[in-house]
């Protein structure tokens, strides 16, 4: 189908052609749908609210709702103040949220309406929260606005009280999946770390069915959590496109230690994550870990000649692509093509040292597209592609398989239950990519090559 | 039974509810107004409604002039299929960036533009405004026309900034982008306007067209092409399908060139027949009638087909959400024709005249709702104990959260829902959604709050 895409590969100076990241709103919007009782509110004009719920929707398969400030003509002349008060209002009385969680648009940011100064001077509720993250369009990603949406979470809520401690860790698990951040709680429970975690999409965007609509569901994390987030020893932050912002404000606003870490795709960045824990609680690791790394290690021996040596082009968000780097390498992988669309030096840079570490010739960009991912694969084919939904197009084109993994996956369903992170996700990982290279053997061989047993 | 709905109705939004009621004849639902501020509306914007008409021409490029998003999520969303050119499934996006917001866009978009001319051979190409365009003032117009100067194709602006109205503002927008041709000479031949081809539905209703003799020369805009759209001026009747996008185009080819227009549904059995009678109607005698025999007689095998469905699906009661009055309007026909009962019907951009036409279509009861949000839908689903939800891309995990089933009547359906076929489509659609096995997982507590 895209198999009009051109071999010869030149610079673009005024155009993106697919891209692989969309726009802030929709990633501080996914934070916002972190915190309990929330009610993420788009101040700007409905398509953006309803093209952030929309694509939410597709990739959870659950209800996505949020408000909008609903602008006019006349509220971008004037500016949204009137619309953004009324909304405050409207939602309080009808939608009944705890919190209310503002992001702007690309509209509301270039008319220049001051929210912090509109919330200060809206009439809330006793008990009730309204905060706000500035997310232009036109700034990084979708993982720049939940890296925004982390860290307003942070400058609204948290608070310390001198010389008290909670005995807790802080973990920001980065834009990752609901099944994702179950499986990290399952970790730190099994390590008998007492955490909080913020946001936790968890029992929010993958709500169990009940046969009744739950506006705000039992999930997300409490506002007295992240209250109380200021009052703990550390905080871990997973990936640092997503998490380190919030980190760093936390470390600035209440003096607690941060610790970036890889998102913990892969046997090596789980390792580092359950290692930071243990030493931070001095706890010791339960069998039950022990046992499950062992599994992993003993499902690589098994699948190792699958994939070994095999070559990969990886693209997403760029937290998750520097995981699954490391994770592809260390099973003998070479990633040849890596590519993100959030702009930013430092994953060149990162990717660059683990290629440079491990051997492999690749090529590697930040704020990259599709397009030229795809004229990189015609150029240097791979065995295998992994990515989000968007990599169907070059999957089909090439006929490479595709490993999907990250944000958005908008044809296949399941994948937001089920983790990638931790042991048993890499274990998942393991099986996805082993699948997909032995699946196409399969459809590819000659009947007189066709076999049983691979 | 339990009502499960804690949620109040603002009362600004209560005219834009109405219960029909033999009591209260006269009474009128509001509509046709900008949403109120804080709402959870299913709507989107103007750039939306030009785009989802506009990017069924398959040969064209379609850049949006603005931030990444409004082009990632209308990027291969509308299940538009073409026969021959595929490049209006490719995203193009100036992904306008700070420096750009400050110091204008119009270099970028240019230089997008030089690029595409000079990679791709382009005929068409299409420049969307988005809501940032407006405000920071990049004369689209001017970069266009100079683009269409300098690599001698058609360049051409759609004024759509999401702000300045909402949806039906956007087909309008996409209905002046579409007016290509200049006035020429009549030939035989009739333009089909508003149908996007979604799983093929234009291929089913021209091959019809075509054993009638009938010669379609522009598809508008489903698997169209720019040469198509450009000499759609020469034809002698325009059909008219989806009326909410595509009638403001028909009155102002009508204006332009003299072609006259008229309303057509291939959706339903009895609204396929009537369409093609007043096609032929239309033409006066230059064509064959005997095909309306044909016709008639497909229609009754697949009342035939029906019977099964309408077994299956006795007592059963259906609600609709969707996004405009003519798709609303036969659904509920289609329903009737199961069978089944229309309880609740709502739309997030309807016209007066055709929430007059879904009132007179409903029975005693029925809840009418205009550009409603989830928790109306949840209320009146419960109350009024729908067993499916007809609706897009949001609604369908609310229905299923609410154990109801659900039918797309929007961009994701995977087969087609119009003309005969279609209509068989859609019962088995229906019927293995509201008779999957899957409902009796429920907890049975849960299920009693439905069956109460």
């Amino acid at each position: 189908m895209l198999n009009h895409t051109p071999k010869e590969i030149y610079e673009k100076r005024g155009l993106v052609i697919n891209p692989a990241k969309t726009c802030q709103p929709i990633g501080a919007m996914y934070a916002a749908l972190g915190i309990h009782g929330c009610l993420p509110h788009s101040h700007g004009s409905q398509g953006c609210c309803s093209y952030h719920r929309m694509h939410l929707t597709r990739h959870f398969r659950d209800p996505i709702v949020a408000s909008t400030s609903s602008f006019t003509e006349g509220s971008s002349v004037f500016g949204g103040l009137s619309n953004l008060k009324t909304a405050i209002n409207n939602v309080f009385s009808i939608y009944k949220p705890e919190v209310i969680a503002i992001n702007t648009t690309y509209l509301s940011e270039t008319i220049g309406d001051d929210i912090g100064s509109i919330i200060q001077d809206a009439e809330i509720p006793e008990g009730k929260v309204v905060l706000h993250a500035n997310t232009p369009s036109y700034v990084g990603s979708h993982i720049t606005g939940f890296s925004n949406m982390v860290k307003a979470m942070v400058t609204y809520l948290a608070k310390s009280e001198k010389g008290i401690s909670n005995g807790k860790v802080n973990i920001i698990p980065g834009f990752v999946n609901p099944g994702d951040m179950r499986e990290i709680k399952r970790i730190a429970k099994l390590l008998e770390v007492p955490i909080t975690m913020f946001p936790d999409t968890s029992g929010v965007v993958d709500s169990p069915m009940t046969g009744k609509y739950e506006m705000y569901p039992k999930g997300g994390a409490k506002v007295e959590e992240i209250t109380d987030s200021g009052n703990s020893d550390l905080t871990i932050a997973l990936g640092r496109f997503a998490s380190e912002a919030g980190a760093f404000e936390l470390e600035k606003k209440c003096k607690v230690k941060p610790s970036i870490l890889k998102t913990p795709i892969g046997i090596e960045a789980t390792d580092k994550l359950i290692m930071e824990l243990v030493k931070a609680t001095g706890v010791d690791v339960p069998y039950e870990l022990e046992e499950e790394r062992g599994q992993l290690v003993d499902i690589m021996t098994d699948t190792h000649y699958h994939y070994h040596g095999k070559r990969v082009a990886i693209f997403g968000d760029p937290d998750t692509v520097i995981a699954l780097t490391e994770f592809v390498l260390g099973i003998g992988m070479k990633p040849i093509h890596v590519l993100t669309g959030t702009p930013g030096q430092s994953f060149e840079i990162e990717i660059k040292e683990m290629l440079e570490e491990a051997g492999v010739e690749g090529r590697v960009k930040s704020g990259g597209d599709l397009f030229e991912f795809h004229q990189w694969i015609k150029n240097e084919p791979v065995d295998l592609i992994i990515g989000n939904t968007y990599g169907k197009f070059i999957s089909k084109a090439e006929d490479i398989p595709l490993v999907r993994i990250g944000f958005p996956v908008l044809d296949r369903s399941v994948h937001s239950y089920l983790p990638v992170v931790g042991y048993k996700g890499a274990m998942r990982v393991l099986e996805m990519i082993s699948n997909a290279l032995l699946d196409k053997v399969d459809i590819d061989s000659s009947d007189e090559d066709f076999e049983l047993v691979l | 039974m339990n009502r499960g709905c804690c949620l109040e109705t603002l009362d600004e939004r209560k005219e834009f509810i109405l219960e029909k009621n033999s009591s209260d004849k006269n009474k009128i639902i509001d509509c046709e107004k900008n949403s109120i501020a804080g709402s959870i509306s299913q709507r989107a914007c103007v750039y939306c409604g030009a785009r989802v008409v506009l990017n069924p021409i398959t040969d064209a490029y379609h850049i949006v002039h603005g931030p990444i998003g409004c082009a990632v999520y209308t990027w291969d969303i509308r299940g538009s299929l073409s026969s021959r050119e595929e490049v209006y499934r490719n995203s193009f996006s100036t992904d306008l960036r700070e420096e750009d917001i400050i110091f204008g866009g119009e270099k970028k978009l240019a230089a997008a533009i030089d690029e595409i001319a000079a990679k791709h051979s382009p005929k068409l190409i299409f420049v969307y405004a988005t809501c940032v365009v407006g405000v920071i003032g990049d004369d689209l117009e001017a970069v266009c026309k100079e683009a269409e100067r300098k690599h001698n194709i058609k360049v051409v602006p759609v004024q759509s900034s999401g702000f300045a109205g909402n949806k039906k503002d956007g087909y309008k927008a996409a209905c002046h982008a579409l007016l290509l041709g200049p006035k020429v000479e009549k030939k035989k031949g009739i333009n089909f306007l508003g149908d996007f081809n979604l799983a093929g539905e234009m291929w089913i209703v021209t091959s019809y067209l075509k054993q009638l003799g009938i010669e379609v020369n522009a598809k508008i805009t489903g698997d169209s092409t720019f040469e198509e759209i450009k000499n759609a001026a020469k034809s002698e009747l325009n059909i008219v399908q989806c009326a909410g996008s595509m009638t403001y185009l028909a009155k102002q080819m009508e204006k332009e060139y003299g072609i006259p227009f008229i309303d057509v549904s291939f959706y339903g059995i009895e609204d396929t027949v009537t369409s093609f009678e007043k096609v032929i109607e239309a033409l006066g005698d230059k064509y064959n009638e005997e095909f309306l025999d044909l016709i008639k007689k497909e229609a009754l095998e697949t009342e035939k087909s029906l019977m099964t469905y309408k077994e299956l699906l006795k007592d059963k009661k259906a609600a609709i959400y969707v996004g405009g009055g003519f798709k609303a309007i036969s659904l509920i026909k289609q329903f009737n024709e199961l069978g089944m009962k229309t309880v609740m019907v709502g739309t997030q951009t309807g016209k007066r005249n055709e929430y007059e036409t879904i009132k007179s279509l409903v029975d005693e009861g029925t809840v009418i709702l205009d550009d409603s949000n989830p928790s109306e839908l949840e209320k009146f689903m419960k109350e009024k104990g729908a067993d499916i939800l007809v609706g897009g891309v949001k609604e369908r995990p609310l229905a299923y959260k609410l154990g109801i089933a659900f039918c797309d009547h929007n961009h994701e359906r995977k087969h087609p829902l119009n003309c005969f076929e279609g209509s068989i489509n859609f019962a088995q659609e229906v019927h293995t959604s509201v008779n999957s096995p899957v409902w009796k997982s429920i907890r049975k507590e849960l299920r009693d709050v439905h069956e109460d």
